[in-house]
């Protein structure tokens, strides 16, 4: 019987255990959260029940249905609060226990094949004002709407690019908060362009289109403007969020002079798509394309032997598409083949997903010009507080346009969140004024601890040899 | 209050009764039910900022909601840098604010 790990709990994840367990491995799925569900499916913790908690979700019972089917399987287990720090040649170095805590238990799984569905977190491009209290990320607005019930304020401007702000509107409003607009930088031209190019495509995903369809009536109800071509150009405030200034943009999301307006609100979600979680696959080997995610083949296998990936890792396509990805990696991790019998609706869907998913992409790709919102004094890298005067003080003090050295000298992305949040946003802005126009290939996706640990954790020698047990063993 | 929790009372999930914890935050008692995070507490009684950034002394509390990226860091119980918005809160925890020393395990 094979050894399957699977890191990332999400929809890609559950699928992907499900499938090695049909073709007959034992599998052990690991995920940081206390609960299984990622991003999509996030929820309330058991100690907070409620009769009809389906109402703020898509596919409730998809998700329901998967989680008791794991649950009955004895082939699999699942570890919650497992936070994977480290992949090294195989060995999956994993501490468990509360986030953050001192005293957790340090094991080593070795498995046949291990699936990386690490998912993807917000990005969320600077604007003058965005570290006042009040500010959240798109993503984060609505994991507190739905993981903790909490409205981050009254009077909610949502913006950025992408479907997801609908998502996040909906969840928003759902906390009993107005929504005062949904500002999508993308103009329209150019989502009608993308979205009803090839109609039948939209057709061939019904979920999706539902879903979609299901956040756009929300927006009617509640009368909710969605705003195409306009972005949250800075936000305002003494000690918190108070106000907005929302400015028309052109193709190449430049404000339009003249344009701007200011609207009251106390609190701003922001979001321009989704950064990959890559640095366990990194730290694993594995090859990423050119558009910076983990390259797969048709089997869903990375470049390094044995090492799967699944999700949004592998690009943002969604929920149903990191399903039917996660089905196919489970399935050939364990043993299987993409021919098989099994795999041929998932394989046909992905397809079809995968279409779907570029056009998306095509559609909210962020404009070239939009650090011409910024000012010298935004902040870009909220951890060591380091502005866009700065960074470009930084460039030229080192007169080098390595990235290492300007990390060092700015010292953006050395703060406690390695760069995640401001990364690319650094590279953006560096490589924009780099006379080559890039960095010498250097990237900020590389974290060679990709969850916090304690100095006391690494130094207690002991870590625990895990074997993938049969449920009840072990 | 401008950031607070949906009123169990009017929310359309209908929540059972929930288990009440109190926290002590800097030495003032927090009420909150057992499953909320430490940022959820915080975020319920309208508390947006616990944590200043190093350099320029910003406010800072949670942003991502999600772990990922560490402004809302606290100290819990003794222990420094603790991510506010992934740790469950306990009847009893003792949380500070984190002052500007350098952070461990670096
Ligand atoms: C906050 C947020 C909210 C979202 N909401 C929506 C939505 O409403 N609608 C929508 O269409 N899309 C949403 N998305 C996009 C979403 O990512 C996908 O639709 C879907 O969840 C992707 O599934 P996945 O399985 O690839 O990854 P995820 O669902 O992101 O799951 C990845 C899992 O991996 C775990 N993980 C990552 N790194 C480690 C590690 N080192 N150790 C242990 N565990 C680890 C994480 O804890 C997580 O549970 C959201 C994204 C975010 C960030
Ligand atoms: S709010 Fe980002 S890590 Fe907690």
């Amino acid at each position: 019987m094979s050894e399957v790990v699977i890191i990332g709990a999400g929809p890609a994840g559950l699928a992907a255990a499900l499938s090695a367990s049909a073709f007959g491995a034992r599998v052990v799925v690991l995920d940081a959260a206390d609960d299984v569900g990622g991003q999509y499916w996030r929820h309330l913790p058991p100690e907070r029940p409620s009769n009809h908690e389906s109402l703020l979700h898509h596919g409730w019972a998809t998700f329901q249905r998967m989680r008791e089917a794991l649950a009955a399987d004895p082939n699999c287990t699942v570890v919650s609060s497992a936070h994977v720090w480290a992949i090294d040649r195989g060995a999956v170095h994993v501490l468990v226990g509360e986030a953050d805590g001192s005293d957790r238990e340090s094991r080593v799984y070795r498995p046949d094949a291990l699936v990386l569905a690490t998912g993807a977190f917000d990005r969320t491009l600077p604007v003058p004002g965005w570290d006042l209290p009040g500010v959240f990320t798109a993503g984060g607005a609505q994991a507190l709407a739905k993981g903790e019930r909490v409205a981050v304020g009254e009077r909610v401007v949502v913006a950025g690019a992408g479907p997801f702000l609908l998502a996040v509107a909906a969840s928003v409003v759902a906390t009993g908060a107005s929504v005062v607009g949904v500002y999508e930088a993308s103009r329209a031209t150019r989502l009608v362009r993308h979205w009803a190019a090839r109609p039948w495509e939209l057709a061939a995903t019904p979920a999706k289109a539902r879903e979609l369809v299901g956040y756009a009536a929300v927006l009617v109800r509640h009368r909710i403007a969605y705003v195409a071509g306009h972005a949250v150009t800075a936000i305002e405030g003494r000690d918190r969020v108070e106000s907005v200034t929302v400015s028309a943009l052109d193709g190449s999301w430049r404000p339009i002079k003249g344009s701007e307006r200011q609207l009251e609100a106390d609190a701003v979600c922001l979001g321009h798509g989704f950064t990959p979680r890559l640095e366990l696959a990194i730290a694993a080997g594995c090859r990423l394309s050119d558009r910076r995610f983990v390259e797969v083949d048709a089997e869903q296998r990375t470049s390094v032997a044995s090492v799967f990936a699944a999700g949004e890792i592998t690009g943002i396509g969604g929920v149903d598409l990191a399903l039917a990805e996660g089905a196919i990696a489970g399935h050939v991790a364990a043993g299987g083949g993409i021919v098989d019998p099994a795999l041929r609706v998932e394989v046909a869907r992905r397809r079809v997903l995968r279409r779907f998913a570029r056009r998306l992409a095509r559609a909210h790709v962020i404009g070239e010009n939009w650090a011409t919102w910024l000012s010298d004094e935004t902040i870009v890298c909220r951890c060591e507080d380091v502005s866009v005067a700065d960074l470009a003080a930084a460039r030229s003090a080192t007169r080098s346009s390595g990235l290492r050295s300007l990390k060092l000298v700015s010292r953006a992305g050395l703060g406690p969140c390695q760069g995640r949040v401001c990364g690319r946003t650094v590279e953006a802005l560096l490589s924009a004024r780099a006379p080559e126009g890039r960095l010498g290939g250097a990237s900020t996706d590389r974290r060679p601890i990709a969850m916090p640990i304690r100095l006391g954790e690494l130094a207690r020698d002991h870590e625990i040899e895990a074997g993938i047990p049969v449920k009840g063993q072990g | 209050m401008v950031a607070r929790p949906v009123p169990p009372a009017t929310d359309p999930i209908e929540p059972a009764a929930s288990t009440p914890i109190t926290i002590l935050v800097n030495g003032e008692r927090r009420a909150g039910v057992l499953g909320q995070t430490v940022a959820g507490i915080m975020l319920a009684a309208d508390t947006l900022t616990w944590r200043t950034s190093p350099v320029g002394g910003r406010p800072r509390g949670a942003f991502c909601g999600i772990g990922v990226c560490f402004d809302c860091l606290v100290v819990v119980n003794g222990q420094r840098d603790v991510r506010a918005c992934q740790r469950r809160a306990r009847d009893g925890d003792v949380v500070e604010f984190e002052g500007p020393s350098q952070s461990e395990g670096e």
